[in-house]
């Protein structure tokens, strides 16, 4: 196997919010997207500047296995990014190799790269071999709504889901709530019955906008579009948790 | 075979026969791995009482943190008249006893030096009796009078420049645990008959001064056991006989400590390891049928109670050093025994129920001994309770069992010692980041400019060279670990013969192994400076003088907190090189020398007379508490800073190595299941690692940004933080050290 290297923007030794226990979690850098909203705008460039590093599977595995005595029976490595998709054969490479050693692996992603013609397919075939759990972002259900807050439309987004779904893959679907951009009544009802309609959710969550990533929009240079957005209020949190059943398909 | 009535229903015979207060438990206890559900809410008296405590703590904070001294009675076992939360609501009061004759009033207390009693009074708007003043000048010494007898110039001058620093020479040494449960088990009379016969047996009749010594130890040891007995009387107890039921045993065992914090006020003041030991007494009542849950859980929290209401008089220069008002009741629940079994019982769920049944608080110092085999159901309770409450800390059982064996109890913030089995000379910290500028100065103190340490020839380059600087600092730290072991072993001699804990030594074998506990300050900062020596440039910049008082460090570097080997090595070796160093040193009493990475919230006031450092540090700044890593140095996340501090080996910091970490409540899990099933794995992970300790706090920073704004805001009156090494209410925090906790690094990775 030739040595694949991965373009890493960062790792982090303790994640607990991006699957299920605690987890090593490898930001790969590079997206398409440009959400508004995103907290992690300095991982959109597909070049990355200086302080990314190229790291082959064995090295970022070497580095995770550092962590493995806090994983016990839910932890492990969760790739997010960046799109991580965008880096499938160094992806496909790190969770063979993860499996190996009976490593957890979840990758988070917003399914933009997907699509069921080749190459891409296939590759993605083979990746889902080594793939324990995907955490899907589905930024919006509304075609419309999902370019405006993304540049991108949801076609294929969606269709990886049912993809997923035939194929019985576990995934837990995220709906970043953000005043004004994803939270209506009538797409969050839409979003809930496109769920439905799928065999393997876990979990859905919704993840309520923050502004903790804003600083760095200002450290790039970038103008941020929701100066004037405040996070949800709780009763809006707690709407989008009722309509989207993310009770009722928690598994913990 | 001795069987005594109170002994009824009692397993095991060696106890019976000899004072072994672990024999007793091991053969008596019932190991408990079931859930919470069994336990009971607040009394009413427990709600009446608390509340009224309350309300005094209030009235405490509004008068500047004192509501009340005595100026007139030196402190002693038999000094006070009984003293009450209210007299009003007295026959509420299921566990008795407190310090002086009214509640959070605080004691005077010479015997450490007449002139920091006399500060404490002063400083608080009170005027102590000009007789005690004249009765300890001229006709009776303290502590802190013969210290300073003795010091050398040498010793004046380390103390004057802070290179070491905290020392227990203004203030009791603190960290000796009697075994209070002894006077529960077998009664004040068997106990004294027992040290009698070890006066009578000590010395055979050649007369050294150890023998002199021992033989007027044990006689004072007597008389406070006699004088135990006399305090109990006052409050309606004969303590002359074992304890005969479960609440008799909690008072009896609360006794034995009342007479310790009432003749002493030392540092750290901690009741040790009861929960199992009494969960003796609870169950044979309980089963007996003389005894309810509720009632169990009511003696429980009166005693914690009491605990959260033991004070001292201190002076200021004090309180800088240990924010907060701190007492370190410490109280040690958990644990496993040598025989493998989970030494868990009911009666640590009920000790770490008070948190709810009456709220979050600093004291007692909620230590859980943690190990992985711990009943799930327990170390998911005590993680709910820290997530809920930020008042509990963790120590690694698996790497003290097999030191100190299974009656260990915590005896200051995280320091272990044998219960009835040990004491130990507490050190205070020398200061290696100083030391280390020490060494490239040539012993000149960069702050100062006084020339304090031995006059070794300075580095004159403009970069720093790594190999010179190691073999400088190597010659600084041997100079500096010797001063410090002779300066120690100076006031321990004199603590002992002005400032006796005879209350303690009494519950404690006369045969008592001692250990020398020294510390280290600046731990992190010295490992991140000597890795900026190493893999990066490092310029210095001189005053007019040509002393290194500043850096340019040009380059990146590796830092500790990293998981990263290059800069950890440099920390394992540190504290590998400087114990070796102290052992080499003559220790006082033939006491085993050991050292620790704990300071406290005394890094504030240590990094005030801290120059410059290469890591970029700048002078004036406080110092990383305890082993943590410097502040902002942690770029890889909590799990590798753990990793970083759990290199250090046990073994070679025996006294401790604490570290505080705080993490936002959203980054630790969606739910308060998800919060605790992550936090118990975080704490099985460490400590798998060999590490010694954590301290947990879940809250965000916003949090704590708010209550200092706003501290007047209710939620905030017992809002509860973890130190490096003890609990505080955050609102006591000094403005200061508030920012520095606020500034510390909150793992908020979302």
């Amino acid at each position: 196997m030739s040595e694949i290297k991965g373009k890493i923007h960062s790792t982090e030794s303790f994640g607990a919010a991006d699957g299920p226990g605690i987890r090593f979690i490898v930001f790969t850098q590079g997206c398409r997207m440009r959400c508004r909203f995103c907290h992690n705008p300095d991982t959109w460039s597909l070049e990355g500047d200086d302080t990314c590093t190229d790291m082959t599977a064995g090295e970022i595995l070497d580095k995770a296995l550092r962590y493995k005595s806090y994983w016990k029976k839910d932890g492990g490595i969760t790739v997010s990014g960046g799109e991580p998709l965008l880096q499938i054969e160094f992806l496909t490479d790190l969770f063979r190799q993860a499996k190996d050693q009976g490593i957890n692996t979840c990758i988070d992603t917003a399914g933009q790269p997907f699509s069921r013609e080749e190459p891409f397919f296939s590759k993605f075939q083979e990746l889902m071999k080594y793939t324990d759990l995907l955490l899907l972002d589905i930024k919006e259900i509304n075609p419309e709504r999902h370019r405006n807050i993304t540049g991108y439309d949801n076609a294929n987004i969606l269709d990886m889901a049912r993809y997923l779904s035939e194929i019985g893959k576990p995934v837990w679907i995220r709906h970043v709530l953000v005043p004004g951009l994803s939270d209506f009544d009538e797409d969050l009802d839409a979003l809930a019955e496109f769920i439905g309609t799928l065999k393997n959710v876990q979990k859905v969550e919704v993840l309520p906008y923050h502004t903790l990533g804003k600083f760095k929009w200002e450290n790039l240079g970038i103008k941020y579009s929701l100066d004037d957005t405040a996070p949800p209020t709780a009763e809006r949190i707690d709407n989008a948790q009722r309509k989207l059943g993310a009770g009722k398909y928690a598994k913990n | 075979m001795t069987n005594l009535e109170q002994w009824e229903g009692f397993k095991g015979s060696k106890w019976r026969e000899e004072i072994n207060t672990r024999d007793f438990i091991q053969n008596n206890y019932t190991p408990y791995d079931g859930d919470e559900s069994f336990l009971a809410g607040p009394a009413d008296s427990t709600n009446k009482l608390w509340s009224k405590l309350q309300q005094l703590q209030k009235e405490e904070r509004a008068k500047g943190g004192v509501l009340d001294m005595d100026t007139h009675i030196v402190s002693g076992i038999t000094s006070h008249e009984p003293g009450y939360i209210d007299p009003e609501l007295k026959d509420l009061e299921k566990i008795v006893g407190l310090q002086t004759d009214k509640p959070l009033k605080r004691a005077f207390m010479p015997f450490g030096g007449i002139k920091m009693a006399e500060e404490a009074c002063t400083t608080y708007g009170y005027t102590p009796d000009p007789l005690l003043h004249k009765i300890f000048t001229e006709y009776h010494k303290t502590h802190n009078q013969g210290v300073f007898d003795a010091y050398t110039p040498e010793m004046r001058a380390v103390r004057k420049n802070k290179i070491i620093t905290g020392l227990p020479d203004t203030y009791g040494r603190g960290r000796i645990v009697g075994d209070y449960r002894r006077i529960a088990l077998y009664g004040i009379d068997k106990l004294v008959e027992a040290k009698q016969d070890d006066l009578a047996h000590c010395g055979n009749g050649k007369m050294r001064d150890s023998v002199i010594r021992q033989r007027e130890e044990l006689s004072d040891q007597i008389r406070a056991l006699k004088q135990m007995k006399v305090m109990a009387a006052s409050y309606g107890y004969d303590i002359s006989k074992p304890a005969a039921n479960a609440q008799e045993a909690v008072q009896w065992t609360y006794f034995g400590y009342l007479a310790a914090i009432k003749t002493q006020n030392g540092a750290a003041m901690s009741i040790g390891r009861i929960s199992t030991f009494l969960d003796i007494y609870i169950k044979r009542d309980l089963d007996k049928g003389i005894l309810t849950e509720a009632e169990a859980q009511e003696l429980i929290d009166h005693l914690v109670l009491k605990l959260r209401m033991v004070k001292f008089a201190r002076i200021p220069s004090y309180n800088e050093l240990f924010s907060g008002d701190p007492v370190w009741a410490t109280l040690s629940i958990g644990g496993k025994g040598q025989d493998g079994r989970s030494m868990v019982t009911k009666n640590d769920f009920r000790f770490l129920h008070t948190l709810e049944n009456m709220g979050p608080s600093p004291e007692p110092n909620m230590t859980v001994l943690y190990c992985e085999q711990l009943p799930e159901n327990f170390k998911r309770y005590a993680a709910a309770i820290s997530v809920r409450t930020s008042s509990v800390q963790y120590e690694n059982d698996d790497v003290m069992r097999p030191v100190w064996g299974d009656d260990y109890a915590i005896c200051c913030c995280v320091s272990a010692t044998q219960t009835g089995k040990e004491m130990q000379f507490f050190g205070a910290r020398a200061n290696l980041a100083k030391c280390l500028m020490y060494a490239i100065n040539g012993g000149v103190d960069a702050k100062t400019k006084a020339q304090v340490g031995p006059k070794y020839k300075a580095i004159t380059s403009e970069y720093l060279d790594y190999d010179e600087v190691m073999e400088k600092f190597d010659d600084m730290m041997s100079w500096l670990a010797s001063i410090y072991v002779h300066t120690l072993n100076l006031i321990h001699y004199m603590h002992d013969k002005y400032n006796y804990e005879a209350a303690e030594m009494a519950l404690i074998d006369t045969n008592v192994r001692r250990t020398f506990a020294t510390g280290i300050a600046g731990f992190s900062h010295v490992v991140d400076s000597l890795s900026a020596i190493k893999y990066a440039k490092v310029k210095t910049i001189r005053d007019e003088n040509g002393i290194v008082v500043d850096f340019e460090t040009e380059g990146d570097f590796p830092r500790y907190g990293n998981d990263d080997d290059r800069a950890d090595d440099i920390a394992v070796w540190l504290l590998g090189t400087f114990l070796k160093k102290l052992k080499q040193c003559h220790t006082y009493r033939d006491s085993e020398p050991t050292t620790s990475i704990l300071t406290i919230t005394s890094n504030v006031v240590y990094g005030k007379a801290t120059a410059s450092l290469p890591d970029g540090r700048k002078a004036g700044e406080p110092l990383s508490p305890g082993a943590n890593p410097s502040y902002g140095a942690e770029k890889s996340g909590l799990l590798a800073s753990l990793n970083s501090v759990a290199k250090l080996p046990y073994e070679w910091a025996l006294d401790g190595i604490s570290n505080t970490q705080t993490i936002n409540p959203d980054a630790l899990g969606h739910s308060e299941e998800e919060q605790v099933t992550n936090l118990v794995n975080i704490l099985d992970g460490y400590f798998e690692k060999g590490a010694h300790h954590l301290n947990v706090n879940v809250f965000g920073k916003e949090k704590l940004i708010d209550a200092m704004e706003h501290p007047e805001k209710e939620e905030y009156a017992n809002f509860t933080i973890r130190v490096s090494g003890y609990a505080v209410k955050f609102i006591d925090l000094t403005k200061e050290q508030q920012m520095d906790v606020i500034s510390r690094t909150c793992h908020a990775t979302l």
